[in-house]
């Protein structure tokens, strides 16, 4: 590890720290009266530095370890076959100081991910290709000729700046934003008194609203994708850089969404699902959640281009829902429709946006049918499609039953033949 | 119950174990003898009427509690296919599961208390995806433990990659 890390890993605390005392001693004052402060960052220091001092980490044949921990000492293990997805992520702190966190996202359900905070950055991108060549089953020694073939990318996509931001600026956040601002300045104008009011008790709420615009944009500014040997490559941040790769056939599920607004413009976006959460300490609320985009915004065209590389078998028309259905979904009604080919299945639904979700058969877990009350009494069922991803969950909505019976029985035998080739265990 | 299963329907499929449903029988008789315990403490404070009609109120409670458990018991039902495991389950939303066989990442066998006085218990089977949903509860101990080692056995014969 990076001598630097346990301060980049204080991160925000250390600049906290920094603007506390900085002023203090320029002026000379002297520091007395933040005895306790001093001595609690001190400890905080030194932790820090103790744990980074006893972090080892390795690769042993085909297993990454970690070794932390003082107290309590920990030994994990990561069987590189298994890796979903490697990331580098860079703060900004850490762009200031060269150094890169490499995050492996590996699969199951207890969803671990494995991070290596931090390294310099030199040193990171060889490692993750020598990471992905180990993951895909190579050996060792054939590391320096896949560093070079890693190297070899076609760049896809690249999103223009201008379109991001019109497209959060008009995406659901984006709108939940300007009309929490738009009502704060009209308040101010008319009330100036209540208006403080108003931003003292709700500036919660307000500061969350701004916090998740601008992760969106922070997150996906300058978003690239470009396909490489050893599967897509996604970059993207403005203070914070993450490059993603993500390798062929781990991708769970995809699904392109196309709220009400950008369909006028002819705008989608593209997120694809892979197995694993993506829960760990160090990364923030936004990050747990949401999908990964490797679309934020583009036109149809370009989002079928992208999902050619994906799911290169996928559905070209789906069927649409019996006229019956308007009674128990109207608003859904225009959009419920389900196609499939031998290897993929797509659905789509949604009130006001469209949400087209793709899962490739290979990938399904279990196959559910579901009928309400409301369903029964008009004949129909849903199928849902189980994939291992966390965030994706693709639905054959409001089918007729006969129709849901039969497509049931026809994915439970797809979904069986799709599995069979896949020897690995997993 | 109209369920329509032309396809599916053609398997054998096996049910829970009726002392399930004795089970449940006698939680919603405690359920309701605990109401009209309440009830005859409230007729010795409040005097009759009110008692009476509380008394009144929970016996009606407890036999339509009875009609759903009654209902709720016999739509659970599962199958061993050559492939994958079927559950159904579910009165108002019916609900029918297709497992595969090689996407089972673990079984539990869970029996609490109440279960393991009356020789019951619940399989459980868990793929790598959280919403997929294959419980099978009341099932004979006996019947239980085959089922975890057919399930282990066809799981770990057909196991495949995520």
């Amino acid at each position: 590890m990076h001598p630097l890390s346990p301060i980049v890993r204080g991160g925000r605390a250390t600049i906290a720290v920094a603007v506390l005392f900085v002023p203090t001693v320029l002026r000379g004052g002297d520091l007395s009266d933040s005895y306790v402060q001093l001595a609690i960052a001190a400890v905080l220091t030194a932790l820090g530095f103790v744990s980074w001092l006893v972090t080892r980490w390795r690769i042993d044949g085909d297993d990454l370890q970690i070794e932390t921990g003082v107290l309590r000492r920990q030994s994990l293990r990561f069987p590189l076959s298994q890796v979903q997805a490697v990331d580098i992520v860079r703060p900004g702190l850490a762009r200031m100081f060269r150094v890169a966190e490499l995050r492996l996202r590996m699969g199951g359900a207890s969803g671990s991910t494995a991070r290596l905070a931090y390294l310099p950055e030199r040193e990171v991108e060889p490692l993750r290709d020598e990471l992905l060549a180990l993951a895909r089953g190579d050996r060792r020694d054939e590391g320096a000729e896949t560093t070079a073939a890693g190297a070899e990318e076609r760049v896809l996509t690249t999103v223009p700046t201008g379109r991001l931001v019109a497209s959060i600026l008009i995406s659901d956040v984006g709108l939940v934003a300007e009309a929490v601002i738009a009502g704060l300045v009209v308040t101010a104008l008319l009330a100036p008194a209540a208006a403080t009011g108003v931003v003292s008790g709700g500036a919660v709420w307000i500061l969350s609203a701004l916090t998740l615009v601008w992760r969106r944009f922070n997150q996906e500014y300058r978003l690239s994708v470009a396909e490489g040997s050893d599967g897509l490559h996604v970059r993207s941040g403005l203070v914070a850089l993450t490059a993603e790769t993500i390798r062929p056939g781990r991708v769970q599920a995809v699904r392109m969404v196309e709220p009400l607004l950008w369909r006028q413009l002819g705008w989608c976006r593209l997120e694809v699902d892979l197995a694993g959460r993506q829960r760990s300490k160090g990364e923030g609320q936004g990050e747990r959640r949401a999908l990964r985009a490797v679309l934020p915004v583009g036109s149809r065209a370009l989002a079928g281009e992208l999902l050619d590389r994906i799911v290169p078998d996928r559905p070209r028309e789906q069927s649409r829902a019996p006229r019956r259905v308007r009674w128990k979904s109207p608003l859904r009604y225009r959009m419920i429709a389900w196609g499939r080919t031998e290897t993929c299945v797509a659905t789509t639904s949604g009130r006001l946006r469209r949400v087209t979700c793709w899962v490739p058969l290979q990938k399904v877990q279990s196959l559910r049918r579901v009928q309400g009350p409301a369903q029964r009494s008009l004949r129909l069922a849903s199928v849902h499609v189980d994939t291992a991803g966390r965030n994706l969950h693709a639905t054959l909505r409001d089918r007729d039953v006969a129709e849901a019976d039969r497509a049931l029985e026809q994915l439970t035998v797809l979904a069986r033949d799709a599995r069979r080739p896949l020897g690995s265990p997993g | 119950m109209a369920v329509d299963e032309s396809s599916i329907g053609s398997d054998r499929w096996r049910r829970p174990s009726p002392r399930l449903l004795v089970l449940r029988r006698l939680q919603v008789a405690a359920a309701a003898l605990a109401a009209l315990g309440a009830a005859g403490a409230l007729a010795v404070v409040a005097g009759t009427a009110p008692g009476l009609a509380c008394a009144g109120v929970a016996v009606v409670l407890g036999l339509v509690a009875e009609r759903i458990v009654r209902r709720r018991f016999s739509a659970w039902r599962y199958a061993e296919r050559e492939d994958d495991l079927l559950v159904q389950r579910g009165v108002l939303f019916s609900r029918l599961s297709v497992v595969p066989y090689g996407r089972m990442q673990f079984i539990d066998v869970t029996a609490g208390p109440l279960e393991r006085s009356f020789r019951l218990a619940t399989v459980r089977m868990h793929t790598a995806a959280a919403a997929s949903d294959a419980r099978i509860p009341g099932l004979d101990v006996e019947e239980a433990a085959r089922l975890r080692d057919r399930l282990a056995e066809l799981g770990e014969a057909q196991a495949a990659g995520l």
